[in-house]
């Protein structure tokens, strides 16, 4: 069965990838940070799923440590999912560099890090699937998370030239742009319930889109139009909207 | 952030700040920074047990951690909900050694309220079965079971989080050959009449009754009393005998808004009339289905609790010792004169039960729910009077608004319960709306 890396596996959407991969048999390995604070879901896998499952300490912001890092995994992946992210505080960062490079650190410069190394991993075996978790807010620029939005704008850049060089060498890339989701990382934020998936909704869309290769998904499928429309709106008529 | 929240009963419904941990780590920041916390899972008790002015929700915590597949015992943090643990254990020749009749409860929940089921004559209540657990209090992480911090566990067990936050739970499984159950639905005339067929049935492991809260004259407490066993692999048909650990697949109904509060009882009365004067007129039906039918005849339909439409509805469940029929005879009349109530109810036979703040006492236990209306509870104030009369009490996960002396008379331990929570959580940082409501006290400098 094949193996899949999950990056950054402490978040709600993480846990959700690794049991909907783990339902369908893969071996998952998992990595944060704090590899501890990973053993309950490692055990959770195993037992719901009987699968093979193991923890690495991975930090996305210290560079130099990534191709250790992906050398000691007890397998190469057949998949990598980039999942880890930081939303950060925008009226902070405006101010505060180390925010503000915290930010892009973390999605954009952290995620391109690791997913380089993986890439000529995989490009080297000439088989693989790479699937970043972008973010819908990399679309337009916002005044209230530009920071944010602008590291994964840059990150969907990455991954849509990365997509065109991996396909030359049978890789697969596959960008995922979600909408809101109901995590811990939203909890304090007010959703518009109808507009708003659950994690294991996100993962389930993310699995079966990969399985059929797709380039670009939106999840729910509908943000694909209403990031159309928003990305359409008259730039003399967005700046003058407080969004 | 701060929500109108309301448990399963849609009343009553309170202004709380609910946040979520998903770590150890995560639980122990939030608990020392806040207080007045109340744990809350899956949000299925009745009343405001877990509403209070800061709810943490466990549902984010729900990680199983261990499962001994050859001795049967199981171990999962205290946010996983019941029927994900069934999918888990069935196939792999495993039951929940007790369940309630939802699933959609979490282990911290089952705990916390100390649930009973259909086995409650035979095998206990949930705490019967627990190997360990650990706990969150005011004092810190600590270990307890049976053997170990005896008091904490004990005052835990049905202690409705008052104790603090429990965390992860290890408890004991029962084998099964199949997902299926052998039952037998047998159809009495009256109230005598189920009260003896249940006593002829209780060498059966599960055992309940609906009752016709209607009835009058002879008929008064006609009932379908069910019993049932773990069908063995014998029992099945050749098609469920292929795979007799799976179920078939399931179909699921939900309704999507509130709904016009008569429409639940016209939905009960069709399920009663269904079994009652289904077309086989045969006084017994003896037949195997699957476990979800039999244990959770209602979750197939999701939020059935909108049927009582936006003002909520309360569950009101008492239990009675053996030997105050009587009292039972009463209470039921007063109930079916006055017509507030569903149409059905649930009986039950309760075994001996000796612990230290749980619900179950051996007797008879009766549960109904009455659509929140003008009137309504100073009409339960009237039964919780009878009640106290004949010796018996209420349900605290069903409570949503008993008077604090109910409690305090009717729990023969409640002083005893409220000494132990106040070593353990001495600054009262775990409290509910419903542990202020009925003025439990923490600190020992005011105790009263």
């Amino acid at each position: 069965m094949p193996t899949v890396l999950i990056l950054g596996a402490g978040s709600d959407m993480a846990v959700a990838l690794a049991r909907r991969y783990a339902a369908a048999g893969h071996t998952i390995q998992l990595a944060a940070r704090n590899p501890q604070q990973l053993r309950p879901l490692e055990q959770d896998l195993r037992i719901r799923h009987r699968i093979a499952a193991t923890v690495h300490a991975f930090d996305a912001l210290n560079f130099e440590s990534h191709a250790a890092f992906y050398q000691s995994l007890p397998t190469p992946p057949d998949i990598v999912i980039c999942v880890f992210g930081y939303l950060g505080d925008q009226e902070k960062g405006q101010q505060d560099w180390n925010e503000a490079s915290r930010i892009i650190n973390t999605n954009y410069t952290g995620a391109v890090s690791i997913l380089n190394i993986a890439a000529e991993s995989m490009a080297a075996r000439g088989t693989g699937t790479i699937i970043g978790i972008s973010s819908v807010a990399g679309d337009r620029g916002r005044m209230s998370n530009y920071l944010y939005g602008s590291a994964k704008a840059g990150f969907t850049a990455y991954l849509s030239g990365l997509r065109n060089r991996l396909w030359h060498s049978g890789v697969h890339v596959m960008t995922v742009e979600p909408g809101f989701v109901a995590t811990q990382m939203t909890e304090h934020l007010t959703l518009p319930p109808l507009l708003t998936a659950q994690p294991a909704e996100v993962a389930e869309d993310i699995f079966k889109a990969a399985e059929n290769k797709k380039n670009v998904l939106y999840t729910k499928w509908f943000w694909r139009y209403i990031m159309t429309i928003i990305r359409n709106i008259p730039e003399p008529i967005f700046k003058k909207k407080k969004l | 952030m701060r929500k109108s929240i309301a448990n399963w009963g849609n009343y009553p419904a309170l202004d709380c700040d609910e946040v979520s941990f998903a770590s150890e780590d995560q639980l122990l920041q939030y608990v020392n920074a806040n207080d007045h916390i109340i744990a809350r899972g899956n949000g299925r008790c009745y009343g405001d047990a877990s509403l209070g002015e800061h709810s943490i929700s466990t549902l984010r915590f729900d990680k199983a951690i261990g499962f001994d597949e050859e001795n049967g015992v199981f171990e999962c943090q205290s946010g996983l909900t019941l029927d994900q643990i069934l999918d888990i254990i069935v196939p792999r020749g495993w039951f929940l050694p007790v369940t309630p009749g939802t699933k959609f409860i979490t282990i911290g929940g089952a705990v916390a309220s100390d649930v009973h089921g259909k086995n409650h004559h035979s095998e206990g209540s949930f705490s019967n079965h627990i190997i360990s657990m650990n706990v969150l209090t005011g004092k810190g992480m600590v270990t307890c079971s049976p053997e170990t911090e005896t008091d904490l566990y004990w005052a835990t067990c049905g202690g409705m989080g008052l104790t603090g936050v429990i965390t992860t739970v290890k408890f004991r499984l029962k084998k099964i050959e199949t997902a299926y159950i052998a039952q037998k639905q047998i159809k009495a005339k009256n109230l005598d009449e189920v009260i003896r067929l249940f006593e002829e049935h209780k060498h059966y492991t599960y055992s309940m009754a609906w009752i016709d809260c209607l009835q009058k004259g002879d008929s008064f407490g006609r009932s379908i009393l069910i019993v049932g066993e773990h069908a063995t692999r014998q029992e099945l048909n050749a098609k469920a005998a292929q795979a007799p650990l799976t179920l078939p697949n399931k179909m699921k109904l939900t309704l999507p808004f509130n709904l016009p509060g008569f429409v639940l009882n016209n939905f009960t009365v069709k399920l009663f009339n269904a079994l009652y004067y289904a077309k086989n007129t045969k006084r017994v039906i003896e037949n195997v289905v699957p476990y979800e039918p039999f244990f959770y005849p209602l979750d197939a339909i999701l939020h059935w609790n909108r049927g009582y439409g936006k003002d909520g509805f309360v569950q009101y469940q008492f239990v009675l010792p053996m030997d105050k029929k009587d009292g039972l005879v009463a209470i039921l009349k007063k109930i079916s004169d006055k017509g507030w109530g569903s149409f059905l109810a649930v009986l039950k036979t309760f075994g001996p039960q000796d612990d230290l703040i749980s619900f179950p006492m051996e007797g008879y236990t009766l549960a109904l729910d009455f659509p929140v209306r003008k009137g309504l509870f100073p009409f339960l104030d009237e039964l919780d009077a009878l009640v106290l009369e004949y010796g018996g009490r209420l349900y605290l996960t069903k409570d949503a608004r008993m008077q604090e002396r109910v409690f305090w008379d009717s729990y023969p331990n409640a002083q005893r319960f409220q000494e132990i929570v106040k070593e353990w959580n001495p600054e009262g940082k775990f409290r509910s709306a419903q542990s202020d409501r009925l003025n439990f006290q923490f600190a020992s400098n005011n105790a009263g």
